[in-house]
């Protein structure tokens, strides 16, 4: 097989070539990084890339086959690794400089969970500081370039995951989602982005931001590679409480047996059900969303109901408030998460320090990025004496009325299409200096985040100027593998014609 | 001992019980003790590492209880039931939902820059500690909280740097809030040795205050004697004994006796007993108290307690230490003061009762256990715990002693050497060869030897010195070494002097 048609494998399909012996592993992950060699310089999609550690892990999968082992699901495949999430033997520094140079001891659950199934881990993906940003150029490193377009943001926080499989470096990725980190770049690069439902994949590993609501996702160029990643990465962990089993009895009569609800079969998905019923938020998506989106929302739209589904117009009132109640609560979070940062025990650590509170304000102070310090600033007031209840218990007010209209609208309809970004992707630094700009751009994303409920982010079509423009579904709980069988049918009818037809 | 339960009861019945303590007649004193039990699990609170004392630093670590990015905490549910125990023992509202919260702030031996504990939502509300004399002091809660770390700062001269040892970081705690209801120092310490001896007794806590898995602080207020409204408080912290919370409250007693008496006023803040002075500084100001900014932990879903779980915990509830103290007197007919004495510690109560179960008099066997066991063991430096005789060797002795073959002055000697030695009471009877004897044969061969070396004894006695009789009884003791038996020894001398 020639490198560029390797490149083009399926995740199952590269996994079986590696299986059956009709590729190595090593020639898999020389594809990649033959590729990368060439893109890369012109992308930023990574922090930490070795070639030779590469080459390695792949090396050991091939003699793991040579001695008759069983290799699982994902033999040979390289995985990419958004660099929040713990990787031993790679650093893992939240792109901060407050952790750099830093090196797990433990892997994530995810990562652990990858390397069993026999990936190749592939590098770790540049982020917004800690997550913290929608565009990746918060990262206290470099700025990731959209490959589509190299004068656009790939989105954030996991725009290095998604710069490194849209331009082909990485056949897939993990990314993580906290208010839409994973489908706003997969939207911006033309990927499936899927953000699972809470405690569906362990964050045991998952460098905190914001505990509530981080979610760890797999980023890839299909519905089936997505459902792959899923697949291996999810499940209840011991390490992580607030982890969950899936298949919740909710849905009587589903298999548990993968993760996320429903049945499913051989690989193929495209002939799954369609939904019935569909809610679309229609004058929200009016009122909020570019010309552009919302044209390629009708096209989608349209798409659904010539293939039978019923469209409701819903209306999301709470969910309005979404991105005000998310930055109270995450941010809350994050000053709470972020306090472990001090100087004393690992990370960076400010040089000279006389006192003990120099110590902490200068190691803080020259550890963490601008975007950071204004959100442990913001998180730190809102959990303040004398405050905490006109904010972040307010918030929580606000969070469970979100949650609860959720619920009740999808009781009435499978699931909701709303756009994943109210716009295609922006230019490098047109919003990094206004970050309430930067917040109102995750409008969308952040009710399934503060809900809990799983949401995906599928390619649908293209700008005026040829820009991937990305729709979303939501879903109810356990319902990953439902939304996953949708996109999967949306992508069989409209591949290779960049979007709705 | 250091708890010791009984002398305390005994101190505070003898002074006005129930009626405040007044200081220098003008103030009433208010007290109320936050008490930390360290809760004996087997590992953390939050992660699997031994819940261990005395290992070398930073040792008893993992990437939960450092804080490393990525790590989370997962609870120990043996903690829940034990504070659970602790709870039904004392009488509280167990709540079916208690949250566990963050509280904030920043410290070396805080990894997390966070404690986890519980806040709004605790896991026990309410319930009273018993003083033992019929009176109890209510309590506000009882929470679980991770324990921090150990900072130790650099003592004058070697050296300069202050170092952080993690090993106690995340060890799981309670903190007993109690209601401010006392008021001397001395029901303060009645309070905390009932307390101490309660978690001893359920193996909540093994209670040792000098290595810190028992630790308290006092909140202590005066108000105009008869006044409604409480006064300003100090909380006291570093009081590492009963007998340092008795001294620091009656320091702090006065010292706010005079600044009031003065016309003064107190100042909201939190002071630290030195106990080379027995003096109390401040420590810091209410300006500097930090704003915790609790808030639930994510981390954590709500600790949920079916009342299935409450029932099965509370069914194998141990004996509490005022029930057994009163077994201890109407089972065994003991004297308050003995059962208050016996059941000082648990394994004290488990060893009386195992002596008592087999013991000819219950009575007899208190006496000796307090008196002649314990004064030997703590004359060799150990305690019931360490006691190198087993409740069946006393109980050997015991039997011996009511049947007439020891004497009690053997018996005293045979607890000594067995305490010494460990040997069994039949190993040291053998090599001392002590039998009672009340053979006549051979009393009359040890009272001829005593004729024989005192003549001039036995011409008084003859002539009419009677009294002599006890003195030719102590020759025949002593030359029998303790053996011969005092009762067929009389006869025996009398009617060797009349011949
Ligand atoms: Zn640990």
């Amino acid at each position: 097989m020639s490198k560029t048609s390797l490149r083009d494998l399926s995740l199952s399909e590269a996994a079986l070539a590696v299986r059956n012996g009709e590729v190595t592993s090593v020639d898999l992950a020389d594809a990649f990084l033959s590729h990368s060699e060439q893109v890369e310089p012109g992308i930023g999609a990574f922090l930490h890339l070795e070639r030779d550690e590469v080459l390695q892990a792949a090396e050991e999968i091939d003699q793991r086959r040579a001695r008759g082992e069983a290799l699982g699901e994902l033999a040979g495949v390289p995985i990419a690794i958004k660099d929040n999430i713990a990787t031993t033997g790679m650093p893992t520094t939240c792109a901060s400089r407050i952790l750099e140079g830093h090196r797990p001891v433990r892997d994530a659950t995810a990562v652990r969970k990858l390397r069993e199934a026999g990936a190749v881990l592939f590098g770790k993906t540049n982020l917004d500081e800690f997550g913290m940003g929608s565009s990746t150029e918060n990262s206290a490193y470099h700025v990731t370039r959209n490959p589509l377009r190299v004068d656009r943001v790939p989105g954030g926080s996991s725009g290095g995951s998604a710069a490194a499989v849209a331009s082909g470096q990485a056949p897939a990725a993990l990314g993580s989602d906290t208010g839409g980190s994973v489908r706003q770049p997969a939207a911006f690069c033309g990927l499936v982005g899927l953000k699972p439902q809470y405690g569906r994949v362990s964050r045991s590993g998952l460098v905190a931001f914001a505990s509530s609501l981080d979610v760890i996702g797999p980023m890839g160029r299909s519905a089936e590679d997505v459902r792959l990643l899923l697949n291996v990465i999810s499940g209840p962990d011991s390490l992580d409480s607030t982890s969950r089993a899936g298949g919740s009895s909710s849905r009587p009569g589903d298999s548990t047996s993968r993760p996320g609800g429903s049945p499913t079969g051989p690989e193929n998905r495209a002939d799954a059900p369609l939904p019935s019923v569909l809610g679309i938020p229609r004058r929200w998506i009016e009122r909020g969303a570019g010309s552009d989106v919302v044209r390629v929302f009708e096209e989608t739209c349209e798409w659904f109901r010539a293939h039978g589904v019923e469209l409701r117009e819903i209306e999301l009132e709470a969910a309005e408030q979404a991105v005000a109640t998310y930055y109270v609560i995450a941010d809350a979070e994050a000053s709470s998460n972020l306090s472990r940062y001090d100087g004393v025990r690992f990370g960076y650590r400010a040089q000279s320090a006389e006192t003990l509170e120099e110590l902490y304000t200068r190691t803080r102070g020259e550890g963490f990025g601008l975007e950071v310090k204004r959100r442990i600033l913001l998180g730190t007031f809102v959990l303040s004496a004398g405050y905490y209840d006109a904010y972040y218990g307010q918030a929580q007010r606000v969070r469970s009325r979100i949650r609860s209209e959720l619920e009740t609208v999808l009781s009435g309809v499978e699931g909701i299409l709303l756009p994943t970004t109210p716009t295609p992707p922006f230019p490098l630094g047109q919003k990094s200096d206004d970050p309430l700009e930067m917040y109102l751009s995750d409008l969308y994303t952040l009710p399934a985040s503060l809900a809990g409920i799983p949401a995906v982010s599928f390619p649908a079509g293209q700008s005026e100027d040829g820009l991937p423009v990305g729709m979303q579904l939501y879903g109810r709980d356990d319902s990953e593998q439902d939304l996953l069988d949708w996109v999967s049918r949306f992508e069989s009818s409209t591949r290779g014609n960049g979007g709705a037809s | 001992m250091n708890a010791d339960f009984a002398d305390r009861q005994r101190s505070a019945k003898s002074e006005e019980s129930g009626k405040s303590a007044k200081v220098a007649g003008r103030y009433d004193l208010v007290i109320g003790l936050e008490v930390h039990a360290q809760l004996r699990t087997a590992s953390k609170l939050f992660c699997s590492c031994p819940n261990a004392f005395g290992h070398d630093p930073n040792r008893n670590v993992c990437p939960v209880c450092l804080g490393h990015p990525g790590a989370l905490p997962v609870l120990n549910t043996r903690a829940v039931d034990l504070a659970v125990l602790l709870g039904e023992a004392l009488g509280c509202e167990i709540r079916e939902t208690s949250v566990f919260a963050r509280k904030n702030y920043f410290y070396p031996d805080l990894p997390k820059g966070y404690q986890i504990s519980q806040f709004e939502h605790p896991i026990c509300v309410g319930g009273a500690v018993p003083l033992g004399d019929g009176r109890s002091v209510g309590l506000v809660r009882i929470h679980i909280e991770e324990d921090a770390g150990k900072s130790k700062h650099p003592e004058a001269g070697d050296d300069t740097e202050s170092r952080i040892d993690l090993n106690r970081c995340g060890v799981p705690l309670v903190e007993i809030v109690g209601q401010p209801e006392l008021h001397s120092a001395e029901d303060a310490g009645l309070y905390l040795s009932s307390l101490k001896r309660i978690v001893e007794f359920l193996d909540v806590c093994d209670g040792n205050m000098e290595e810190g898995s028992l630790r308290c602080d006092a909140n202590v207020s005066l108000k105009p004697a008869g006044a409604a409204e409480l006064g300003t408080r100090t909380e006291i912290k570093n009081l590492n004994s009963i007998r340092n919370l008795e001294r620091a409250i009656r320091f702090e007693a006065d010292r706010q006796a005079k600044i009031l008496d003065d016309g003064g006023t107190i100042d909201q803040e939190t002071r630290l007993f030195d106990e080379a002075s027995g003096r109390t500084r401040s420590m810091r100001g209410k300006e500097d108290a930090h704003d915790y900014r609790y808030f639930p932990d994510p981390d954590l879903p709500p600790v949920f307690v079916s009342d299935d779980r409450r029932t099965r915990i509370a069914a194998v509830m141990p004996e509490l230490p005022l029930q057994r103290q009163s077994r201890f007197e109407n089972s065994f007919g003991l004297s308050p003061d003995d059962a208050a004495v016996l059941t000082q510690t648990r394994a004290l109560a488990d060893y009386y009762d195992a002596v008592a179960e087999s013991a000819p008099d219950p009575v007899a066997a208190a006496n000796w256990v307090r008196t002649e066991l314990l004064g030997r063991l703590s004359a060799e430096g150990k305690d019931i715990t360490s006691s190198p005789v087993s409740p069946r060797e006393l109980t050997a002795l015991l039997k011996a002693l009511d049947d007439g073959t020891l004497s009690g002055k053997l018996g005293k000697a045979a607890v000594a050497e067995m305490v010494e030695t460990g040997d069994a009471f039949a190993v040291v009877v053998e090599r001392n060869g002590w039998k009672v004897v009340s053979d006549t044969g051979q009393l009359a061969v040890w009272v001829a030897e005593a004729i024989e070396k005192n003549p001039s004894e036995v011409a008084s006695y003859r002539a009419g010195k009677t009294s002599l009789l006890n003195f030719f009884v102590g020759q025949v003791m002593k030359a029998s070494r303790g053996q011969a038996d005092p009762g067929a020894l009389r006869p025996v001398i009398e009617k060797a002097l009349e011949d």
